[in-house]
């Protein structure tokens, strides 16, 4: 019997798209009205472009291998939000340096990460797990708690309201973003030797890749997206709050991990991480849609993502 | 070749360098705190610190044989609900022997529905634990929407103001963590927990049940966060069903300062203990060096990097070296 075969990225699409379908049965929900329908579904994409973004980082550093993960994404995301927030300061044409200053912050707290891990040969689950305790103390000393600032006019009509045909800037730029992050895993020898690293490293060496610098430029770059991440959200929400990125951090690894990213590496893609970060937020607001109690919410919701895993995220066994 | 000294101690005793970590931090601790070997501040340490510790020991079963467990803070809350809503303030002590079993009952399951997700339908440890710390979370925040609740005070009072022979329970706990392990790694089973986290593929081509002894250690580690869970709550003497949230990372910290791979194969429970403590002893001289308020987060986080950086640092001046 020949067995049928979907690619993850796919099946997370179609459950993404059998979930959207579903809540419209939903009492209060938009029923058989189109327009009303299609406002929700681009509602529901533009709240996914955040934790899209911020698992962008999270894909690249998972496909590198070796236990590969950004534990500090979440700390980098409020870190990137609180600059901006600072930097920008109510002024429109502050908006780009806050950008690139953000983004090298978050590629040399990146690289830091990339050299403990490869360098002093710490876990990068511990490495970045400790780097984000090491940030969000940074953010107490520096602001104390609170930071004086305010969104430039430019972001917050880019980022949250409609551009074009009622469709947010934000999923403009993600549609731009999720070109750029195919480019590179798909069409540079970053990406190729990004591959090569996460299958076997060994290997890799020996074919002529420099592993080292491709796990320090890896953590960067994951570091620089995240960054971007915390960028797009503030934004977004247009305040600041020390745990701002903290419920970003676990989503953006159940997201590449639903897209169908291997967690050993060497095997993903982006759009997988986006179709991901689409189910994600689909079942969240379904069940809030749904009035369901917080505890009930996260019942479901852990549920799900064992179910969903347990269809495509199986290891080889030992007999293979 | 013959390896050099310093890597010989810390393959052939994983726990070697976080045995100078908990003494280099004893001794910090202790210029700051003139009173700590007093036995009365030994004891209220050791209370504080005994919940993490005994987490600590299942983490690092799960985390020797290759695996990681994210879901045992969440187990740690489930206890804490359970407990304190279904015993009460003025539970009798039958209620609370038979709620205490079944917070371990309930630990034992909830590590096998880990177990049997990593271990049968072998998906990644990491992602299924996480899938079921929600699980977990949302039953506990379901059992007990709030802080409160709680046990009676003269059952809390036996871990909080009884101290056996002037020694507190974690004294004898210890020891007999300790001697159970020395008994485990006698056996068969504790060869092939070793066997397994060294290299899975080897231990199955030599006949380890390697999926029942992964799925064996997420038992112990749904266990050990029962205990925990208990261990808190009489501690504490009351219910909190987020109690657990922040102790899987500090568990896992432990595992790692106390010389256990993250890939698994080595390891022990030695390491991981002093490991805890040494996080606790940790926040202890933040407290009494007065470092400012602003400044605890950061400087915690900064001395757990230096800790886990050492060994790397120290084997790279090493190979460097002529």
């Amino acid at each position: 019997m020949k067995k049928i075969t979907i690619s993850p990225p796919v099946a997370a699409v179609l459950l993404a798209v059998v979930l959207f379908v579903f809540s419209g049965f939903l009492p209060n929900s938009f029923g058989t009205d189109m327009s009303a329908a299609a406002g929700q579904a681009v509602n529901i994409i533009r709240l996914s472009v955040f934790l899209g973004i911020i698992a962008a980082g999270q894909t690249l550093v998972i496909i590198s291998g070796s236990e590969g993960i950004d534990l500090s994404a979440g700390a980098v995301v409020t870190l990137s939000a609180t600059l901006t927030w600072t930097i920008v300061h109510g002024r429109n044409e502050m908006v780009l340096p806050a950008l690139v200053a953000v983004m090298l912050v978050g590629a040399v707290i990146g690289f830091i990460n990339g050299s403990g891990i490869i360098f002093l040969k710490i876990s990068p689950f511990v490495m970045t797990l400790s780097m984000s305790g090491v940030i969000t103390g940074i953010i107490i000393i520096t602001n104390h708690g609170n930071s004086q600032g305010m969104l430039a006019p430019i972001m917050t009509s880019i980022i949250a309201r409609p551009v074009i045909f009622g469709i947010p800037g934000a999923i403009i730029i993600w549609v731009f973003f999720a070109a750029l992050m195919w480019l590179i895993l798909e069409r540079t020898p970053f990406g190729k030797r990004l591959f090569a690293i996460g299958v076997n490293r060994t290997t890799a060496k020996l074919s002529g890749v420099d592993v080292t610098w491709m796990v320090l430029s890896t953590y960067a770059l994951a570091g620089a997206l995240a960054a971007f991440g915390g960028f797009m959200v503030v934004g977004n929400t247009g305040v600041v709050f020390l745990s701002l990125g903290t419920p970003f951090l676990f989503p953006s690894i159940a997201a590449v991990a639903v897209g169908g990213t291997l967690l050993s590496g060497g095997k993903g893609s982006y759009f997988g991480s986006m179709a991901g970060a689409l189910v994600l937020i689909l079942i969240t607001s379904l069940l809030t849609t749904m009035q369901m109690s917080d505890s009930i919410r996260q019942m479901v919701l852990g549920a799900t993502l064992l179910v969903l895993i347990s269809i495509y995220g199986r290891q080889k066994g030992f007999r293979q | 070749m013959k390896l050099k000294r310093f890597q010989y101690l810390s393959l052939r005793y994983p726990s070697f360098i976080a045995f100078v970590f908990f003494i280099l931090a004893l001794l910090v601790n202790l210029y700051f705190q003139k009173s700590l070997l007093e036995p009365g501040t030994i004891n209220n340490n050791m209370r504080v610190f005994l919940p993490l510790i005994l987490l600590t020991t299942g983490e690092a079963v799960v985390i020797l044989t290759g695996g990681i467990d994210i879901s045992v803070g969440a187990i740690v809350s489930i206890v804490s609900a359970l407990l304190a809503t279904q015993v009460g303030l003025n539970g009798t002590p039958d209620k609370v022997a038979t709620w205490f079993v079944v917070a371990l009952l309930v630990g034992i399951i909830a590590g096998c529905i880990n177990g049997f997700f990593v271990a049968y339908l072998r998906l990644p440890p990491f992602i299924t634990t996480y899938a079921t710390s929600f699980l977990y979370g949302g039953f506990a925040l379901f059992i007990l929407p709030q802080p409160g609740g709680g046990i009676p005070a003269s059952v809390a009072n036996v871990y909080r103001a009884i101290n056996p022979l002037g020694l507190h329970w974690a004294f004898y706990v210890i020891p007999l963590l300790l001697l159970i392990w020395f008994l485990i790694r006698q056996t068969r089973y504790g060869r092939y927990l070793f066997a397994v986290g060294g290299k899975p593929q080897a231990a199955y081509e030599t006949a380890v049940p390697v999926d029942l002894v992964i799925f064996s250690t997420y038992v112990v580690s749904g266990f050990m966060a029962a205990v925990t869970g208990i261990c808190i709550v009489l501690l504490t003497g009351t219910g909190n069903p987020s109690i657990g949230d922040p102790m899987t990372l500090q568990a896992i910290t432990a595992v790692v300062i106390g010389g256990t791979a993250m890939s698994g194969g080595v390891g022990g429970i030695a390491g991981p203990i002093m490991g805890a403590i040494t996080l606790g002893v940790i926040k202890n001289i933040i407290s009494f060096a007065n470092v400012d308020t602003w400044w605890q987060t950061f400087v915690n986080a900064i001395i757990i990097v230096a800790a886990l950086a050492a060994p790397g640092v120290i084997s790279l001046f090493r190979r460097n070296r002529p």
